[in-house]
C-alpha cells in the first residue's frame, strides 16, 4: 500500500463553540511511535477525542485520512473498524454492560470469530498483570484509575488495531503496571506495525516505547517538533522556556 | 358523579354474580356507592398526565357471564410452581394445588368458599380507592382468596395466570394472606388477546407479623387492551414485603401500588422495569406509607421509552409522626429513546418525622452520550452500542427478581422489543 499513514491535516476542532485546536498536522506510519506533550488544557484529549469522533468535538476545519481513507466522514464505530483505537485518558463507566459482550460485538460487526474473545482477553489479561476477576465487572465500573488503564490495553491487545492513540496510558499506573503496559504497546509497533500516538507527560513511558518523534501542542498546535532529546530538555527548562516565551 | 355515564353498569348485572349472601352484599353496597363516588379525572393529582378522559366508560359493559372456551396459557414454563391459578376474564376457572402447599394447608379457593370471606375485602386498604377500584367490588365476579398457614414456608412460587379475551369490563381480584412467620412468593401474570377489554384488577396482601411476602407481575397484555390495577399491601410487625413489577405491553396501562408498612420494622421493596413502545403508555403510581417505627422501603423504578410511548412514575413516600428511625429510597431512571417518547417523573416526600434517612432521586434522559461514544469507539454498531446500554440498564432490574422464570420472561421481552427497534432502524436506512 502506498498511502498506509495516519494523516491529520490542518485540523481544526471546537468544543460548545470554542476553538480548541487551530490546525494540527501529523503524520504517521505503521510502526511509528509518536509522542504529543503540552501544557494541561493545550488540547491533547480534544484531539484524541476529535480522531475517535465524540459527538461534543466539532471538527470545523481539516482532514484525517487513515491508510488514505477519510475517516472523519464515518461514525466512531466505524472508525473503529477502520483500524483506530483510542485509550481514553478517562475511560468511561458504562455499568451493566460486560467487557466481553462489548469485544464480541465489535469482532462480530468485525466479521471476526467471537468465540475466541474470551480466551484472547484471559492472554491479554495475563500479559500485563490484569487480575482475572476484573474481567467480569462491568465495563470500569468500581476499577481503580491504574486498573482502568490496563483494561484500554486489553482491548487494544483483543481488537488490535492499525493506529493506537494513548491519552496518558501512563497516568495511574504503578511502576510495574507502566512496565508491563509499555513493553506491550512496544510488542504492537514491532510484531504488529501498530502506530501510535502517545500523549504523555512523562519521561518514564518513553523508555520502553523508543519514540520517532516528539511534537509540543500549545495554544491548539503543535509549536515544536524533535526528536526522542526533546523529551529530557523538556524536563530540564519547561514548556515556557522550551518554546521561547 | 360518575354513574351518568355508567349505564351499561346496572345494579342487575353486579346482583346475577353468583356468590353466598356477604359477597352479594359487598356487591350491593359497592354498586350503592358509584353514586358518590367521582369520577376521576385528569385534574386531580393522581390522575393527572394519564388517558382515563379517553376512556368512554359509557359504552362498557362488565363481564357477567362465565366464559366457556378456555385460551391456551403462558405458564408450561413454571415447571416448579406450588400451585397454579387461572382466571379467565375475572373468573376463577382452575385451581391445582402441588403436594407441597396442599399439605402445609395452603388455602386456595374462591372467596365465595369461605364462611368469613368477607374480611379479606378491605384488609390491606380499608375502601376502594376510585371508581375501579368500586367496580371491582361490585362486578367482580369470582374472587380469589389465598391464605398461607403460619410458619409456613412455601419454596416454589404460587402462579396466577389472569388472562382476558372478552372486549368487555373486567374485574379480577386476588386477596391474599400470609400469616404470621410464613414466606411465599406468587408470580401474577396478566395477559389478553387482541381485544379491547378494560380491566381493574385488584390486589391485597396482608403480610403477618415476621412473614416473608414477593409479589412478581408480569405485565403481558395485548396491545389494545387497557388497564387500572391497585395493588395494596399491609406488612405487619418486622414483615416484609416485595413487589416486582414488569411493565410490558397493553395500550395504556396504570399500576397504582400501595405499601402500607403498619408494624414496626416492617419492610417494603418495589422493583419496576418498564418498556414502552409504538404508542404505549405506562402509567405507574406509588404510595409508600411509613406508619410505624424503623420501618424501611427501597423503591427502584426503571423504564425506557421508545417511538412516541410515554410513561408517568409518581410516587409519594409519606412518613408519619410515628415512624422513627424510618429509611426511604425511592429511584426513577428513565431512558428517552426517541423525540417523540415522553416520561414524566414525580418523586414525592411527605416527611412528618425529624429521625429518618430518606432519599429519592429521578431522571429522564437520552441514552448517555458518553457511555454510547466509548462502546462504539471499541468498534460496535450504534444500535448494537444502545441494546447493550439497555440490557445493562434493565439487568439490575431483571437480576433483582426473585423468580428465575419471571427473570426470564422480562429479559425475552426486552430482547423482542430491543429486536424490533433494531429492525425498525434498519428498515429506515434502507
Ligand atoms: N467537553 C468539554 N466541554 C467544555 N470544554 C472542554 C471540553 N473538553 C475540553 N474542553 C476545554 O478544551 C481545552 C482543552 O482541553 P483538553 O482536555 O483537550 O486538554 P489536555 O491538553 O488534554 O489537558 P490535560 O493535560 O489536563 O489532560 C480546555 O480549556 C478544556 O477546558
Ligand atoms: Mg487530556
Amino acid at each position: 500500500m502506498t498511502n498506509s499513514s495516519l494523516v491529520i491535516k490542518n485540523l481544526h476542532v471546537s468544543v460548545s463553540g470554542k476553538p480548541i485546536l487551530k490546525g494540527v498536522n501529523l503524520e504517521i506510519l505503521p510502526g511509528e511511535v509518536h509522542v504529543v506533550m503540552g501544557p494541561n488544557g493545550s488540547g491533547k484529549s480534544t484531539l484524541s477525542y476529535a480522531l475517535m469522533g465524540h459527538p461534543e468535538y466539532e471538527v470545523t476545519e481539516g482532514e484525517v485520512t487513515l491508510d488514505g481513507k477519510d475517516i472523519l466522514a464515518l461514525p466512531s464505530w466505524q472508525r473503529a473498524q477502520a483500524g483506530l483505537f483510542l485509550c481514553l485518558q478517562h475511560p468511561i463507566e458504562v455499568p451493566g454492560v460486560t467487557l466481553e459482550s462489548v469485544l464480541t460485538e465489535s469482532a462480530r460487526a468485525a466479521g471476526r470469530e467471537t468465540s475466541t474473545i474470551k480466551k484472547q482477553m484471559l492472554e491479554e489479561a495475563e500479559s500485563i498483570g490484569f487480575e482475572e476477576k476484573f474481567l467480569e465487572r462491568p465495563m470500569n465500573v468500581d476499577l481503580s484509575g491504574g486498573e482502568k488503564k490496563r483494561n484500554e490495553t486489553l482491548q487494544l491487545g483483543v481488537l488490535g488495531a492499525r493506529y493506537a492513540v494513548l491519552d496518558e496510558i501512563d497516568s495511574g499506573l504503578d511502576v510495574d503496571a507502566l512496565a508491563a503496559v509499555s513493553q506491550r504497546i512496544q510488542g504492537f509497533t514491532h510484531d504488529q506495525n501498530l502506530g501510535v500516538l502517545a500523549i504523555t507527560h512523562f519521561s518514564r513511558l518513553l523508555e520502553v516505547l523508543e519514540p520517532d518523534k516528539i511534537h509540543i501542542l500549545n495554544d491548539g498546535c503543535i509549536q515544536l517538533t524533535g526528536g526522542p532529546e526533546l523529551v529530557n530538555q523538556l524536563e530540564e527548562e519547561g514548556y515556557q522556556v522550551l518554546l521561547g516565551n | 358523579m360518575a354513574s351518568s355515564n355508567l349505564e351499561g353498569f346496572t345494579a342487575d348485572i353486579s346482583k346475577s354474580l353468583s356468590g353466598p349472601n356477604w359477597l352479594s352484599e359487598i356487591r350491593n353496597k359497592a354498586h350503592s356507592d358509584l353514586d358518590q363516588v367521582e369520577a376521576p379525572d385528569t385534574e386531580e393529582e393522581v390522575w393527572r398526565y394519564s388517558r382515563v378522559n379517553e376512556l368512554k366508560l359509557s359504552e362498557l359493559t362488565p363481564s357477567s357471564k362465565r366464559p366457556e372456551n378456555l385460551t391456551s396459557l403462558p405458564i408450561e414454563r413454571f415447571s416448579s410452581s406450588s400451585a397454579t391459578v387461572v382466571l379467565q376474564d375475572g373468573w376463577i376457572s382452575d385451581i391445582t394445588i402441588g403436594k407441597e402447599a396442599e399439605e402445609a394447608g395452603v388455602i386456595i379457593c374462591p372467596a365465595g368458599d369461605l364462611e368469613d370471606g368477607a374480611k379479606y375485602f378491605g384488609a390491606a386498604l380499608e375502601k376502594p380507592v376510585d371508581l375501579f377500584g368500586y367496580l371491582n367490588r361490585a362486578f367482580g365476579p369470582e374472587p380469589l382468596v389465598v391464605v398461607v398457614p403460619q410458619g409456613t414456608v412455601i419454596k416454589d412460587p404460587i402462579v396466577i395466570v389472569s388472562l382476558t379475551d372478552t372486549n368487555e369490563a373486567v374485574f379480577p381480584r386476588i386477596m391474599i394472606h400470609c400469616e404470621d412467620n410464613s414466606e411465599v412468593k406468587v408470580v401474577e401474570i396478566q395477559t389478553s388477546s387482541n381485544v379491547e377489554a378494560v380491566i381493574s384488577p385488584v390486589l391485597e396482601v396482608t403480610v403477618g407479623q415476621a412473614a416473608r411476602y414477593s409479589h412478581c407481575v408480569v405485565q403481558n397484555l395485548g396491545a389494545e387492551t387497557w388497564q387500572f390495577a391497585h395493588q395494596a399491601v399491609d406488612a405487619g410487625k418486622d414483615a416484609s414485603a416485595e413487589f416486582y413489577i414488569a411493565g410490558i405491553g397493553g395500550e395504556y396501562v396504570r399500576t397504582r401500588t400501595d405499601c402500607r408498612l403498619t408494624g414496626r420494622g416492617a419492610f417494603s421493596r418495589i422493583n419496576a422495569a418498564y418498556f414502552g413502545e409504538d404508542d404505549q403508555t405506562l402509567d405507574f403510581r406509588t404510595f409508600q406509607d411509613h406508619i410505624s417505627s424503623d420501618t424501611t422501603s427501597d423503591l427502584l423504578f426503571k423504564g425506557a421509552l421508545a417511538d412516541s410511548s410515554r410513561s408517568i412514575y409518581s410516587g409519594l413516600t409519606k412518613i408519619r409522626p410515628e415512624a422513627s428511625r424510618t429509611r426511604a429510597n425511592q429511584t426513577n431512571r428513565n431512558i428517552k429513546l426517541d423525540p417523540e417518547a415522553w416520561a414524566e417523573s414525580i418523586p414525592n416526600l411527605e416527611i412528618e418525622n425529624n429521625d429518618v434517612v430518606c432519599s429519592h432521586a429521578s431522571t429522564v434522559s437520552p441514552v448517555d452520550e458518553n457511555e454510547l461514544f466509548y462502546i462504539e469507539s471499541r468498534g460496535v454498531p450504534t444500535s448494537v452500542a444502545e441494546r447493550l446500554i439497555l440490557e445493562g440498564f434493565f439487568n439490575e432490574i431483571i437480576s433483582s427478581f426473585p423468580v428465575q422464570e419471571v427473570s426470564a420472561i422480562l429479559q425475552e421481552a426486552i430482547v423482542g422489543k430491543l429486536d424490533r427497534r433494531t429492525l425498525n432502524q434498519s428498515e429506515q436506512q434502507l
